[in-house]
């Protein structure tokens, strides 16, 4: 009998061609020895502090609970670790594990742009070789961050087959990875994809909410009310949530890409217009048509446009721990410039759909309850595409 | 159990690979039958899927031009339903986990027996996760067909034991495509198989030329061929049943000499 692994209720899963089989197993088992190793352990958390930049603050937003006068809104600032978003968490510890299981290459997907950076970054850092798969798509919508992984030292390969956006390239580097796998690991870079994949990311994302978790109850001596973070893959939220899952009065609220609209064919909301399927590796909600054929998605950020959602999200919306709303281009934009003039942070495109979702929420709340927003990435990547969006052209 | 198993009656095997739809269904009926015609003993169908992640820029570009035509997975059991007719020899289908399971697996393993399709190749579908439709497959008599890899290794005797059907080895690593040279050591993946399975097995992936059949047909039971018959389609769309007939009969001529 053959048995699955990696499930989170009837998600998850190992939907692969057989040629990565071994690979995967592989990568699980050094996994599982690694993650208990103090010494591997020791250099990750070194990594994380002295190159990376954690623990990233846990900013009180008072300006922003003022004008909004509501619950009061906690930001996790995960756009001021280096390379600019929370992509490096996963990426340090991936790429460690890569480079203890003697693996030369490092090859990636990207969507904004930000895990193909921080690829590039750590590889540049442990002198590996990379390669990042962007849609041709994407690669127009986030210049500025194909020169940072040039000048990093990557390979940027632009897909064109398919919607030439994020869900092509992750097709186009399991075809890389394929073809090449001895010195080789794919560097996935969110909570997708086959067992462990899900599993490892997850757990190098989980900082976010270690960290989130002791920081709020110094600060204010007991848990928030509300988690909101981001959702396309969904590693920041997952990371967001993991140390909060087994306190109840946490409300966990993920913020999917709407698109112009859930009610739209332009939408990347994958809980909130999706169904099941199994693609790439994983059995999870899949925006697609009713022969499975997978649906050209749709937002205005490059990182939240992918046509699934991690198996782990998928679950905890099957069990009601956690909700997904959707957050459309417009309430992005608009959320986007909000934060820069209130805070004076410029958030990612990708974090704004997280923000949008707190000004929504935080008048509805009480001024004693708390409200802890992830600003999973900076925006300066956006700004180009942000003035586009209001009708002006600049020069980056 | 299938009708597969009879492919292989006659001396080694040739199986050409078509992708249902490209450029429309029209074609694809001429395409089968120019294969029957032609010495082909088993026909692997392709039901298009939007994300086809193990196959090269060729099988890629079929399938984009049968779900441009408008192809779906009702229209290809009807249209096997209608060929059922007079094309008489085993068939299987070749798709992505999501076809069959958005359509429904059971109604899907229904509809592949009463249209006569015999077995699933699936390559997204490893041994760890054939559960998700061997059980209803079964009960149809549909053989989901099992994928062996160069990097299979110690995954081999595991995989052939529960095979059914015949089983796919796949020559090379990397996706579906022509290739100049086969270097993996199909002999040695073989001999393990043998001493594991009464199932014969077949090798893709990467064949194009009739010494290439020839000389992957005679470490195995069959030479399995894509991409070079949809390069043909591609390159004389709805004319290309003759030239296809011509290409699998100097294929299976190399293959009977194997």
């Amino acid at each position: 009998m053959s048995q699955s692994k990696g499930r989170f209720g009837i998600h998850g899963g190992q939907y692969i061609p057989e040629t990565l089989m071994n690979a995967i197993i592989e990568l699980e088992q050094a996994y599982e020895h690694y993650k208990n190793d103090p010494e591997f352990n020791k250099e990750l958390t070194d990594l994380l502090n002295n190159y990376a930049g954690r623990p990233s603050l846990l900013y009180y937003a008072e300006k922003l609970t003022r004008e909004l006068g509501g619950a009061k809104i906690y930001l996790k600032r995960e756009d001021l670790n280096h390379t600019g978003s929370h992509k490096i968490n996963n990426v340090l510890g991936q790429a460690l594990l890569a480079k203890k299981m003697g693996k030369k290459r490092l090859i990636a997907e990207t969507g904004a742009g930000q895990h193909g950076v921080a690829t590039a970054t750590a590889a540049a850092l442990l002198d590996m070789e990379c390669v990042i798969f962007m849609g041709e798509e994407d690669t127009k919508r986030q210049a500025l961050n194909v020169y940072r992984m040039k000048l990093l030292g990557a390979d940027v390969i632009p897909v064109t087959s398919g919607t030439a956006t994020l869900k092509d390239a992750v097709s186009e580097a399991m075809r890389e990875w394929t073809t090449r796998i001895d010195d080789t690991h794919y560097c996935l870079g969110s909570v997708m994809g086959p067992h462990p994949f899900p599993t490892i990311v997850r757990d190098f994302q989980a900082v976010i909410s270690r960290e989130a978790r002791a920081q709020i109850l110094e600060a204010e001596g007991r848990l928030p009310d509300a988690v909101i973070a981001c959702v396309g893959g969904g590693s920041n939220a997952i990371g967001s949530f993991y140390h909060f899952i087994p306190d109840d009065g946490v409300r966990l609220i993920g913020c999917e890409a709407a698109g112009r609209g859930i009610d739209t064919f332009e939408t990347a909301a994958t809980v909130n217009t999706g169904k099941i399927g199994i693609f790439h590796g994983m059995k999870s909600y899949f925006c697609q048509d009713k022969y499975g054929q997978i649906a050209p998605v749709y937002s205005i950020s490059a990182g939240l446009d992918y046509p699934g959602v991690g198996p782990e999200h998928a679950h905890l919306h099957d069990i009601g721990r956690a909700e997904y709303v959707p957050i459309t281009d417009d309430e992005a934009v608009n959320a986007f410039e909000y934060l820069s003039r209130t805070e004076g942070i410029i958030p990612a495109i990708e974090s704004a759909h997280a923000i949008a979702y707190a000004m929504k929420l935080a008048p509805t709340m009480d001024k004693d309850k708390i409200i802890i927003v992830t600003v999973s990435g900076r925006g300066d990547k956006d700004c180009a595409a942000i003035a586009r969006y209001r009708g002006e052209d600049i020069y980056e | 159990m299938s009708n597969i198993r009879t492919a292989f009656q006659n001396g080694k095997a040739f199986i050409p690979f078509i992708t249902c739809g490209d450029p429309d269904l029209e074609t694809t009926a001429k395409v089968i039958r120019a294969a029957v015609e032609n010495g082909a003993d088993l026909i692997e169908l392709g039901i298009p899927f939007s994300d086809p992640t193990a196959e090269g820029p060729v099988i890629q570009g079929a399938n984009i031009r049968a779900l441009a035509g408008g192809i779906t997975t009702d229209k290809i059991f009807d249209f096997v339903a209608e060929i059922r007719k007079d094309v008489k020899i085993p068939m299987v289908f070749m798709t992505y986990a999501n076809v069959v399971f958005s359509y429904d697996a059971e109604r899907f393993m229904a509809r592949c027996c009463e249209t006569g399709i015999g077995g699933i190749i699936l390559p997204d579908l490893p041994f760890e996760e054939k559960d998700e439709f061997s059980a209803i497959a079964k009960q149809y008599g549909v053989d989901i067909i099992s994928l062996i890899a160069p990097t299979s290794a110690n995954r081999i005797a595991m995989i052939a034991k529960e095979a059914d059907g015949f089983i796919y080895i796949v020559s090379s690593l990397g996706v579906t495509g022509t290739r100049s040279e086969i270097t993996t050591n199909i002999d040695e993946i073989v001999k393990v198989v043998r001493e594991n399975t009464s199932v014969p097995c077949a090798v893709g992936f990467g064949i194009s030329t009739p010494e290439q059949a020839k000389k992957m047909a005679a470490a195995s039971d069959g030479a399995i061929v894509g991409s070079a018959i949809i390069k043909l389609l591609e390159k004389y769309g709805k004319d290309a049943a003759p030239y296809v007939g011509e290409y699998i009969k100097s294929m299976k001529d190399a293959v009977r000499e194997a």
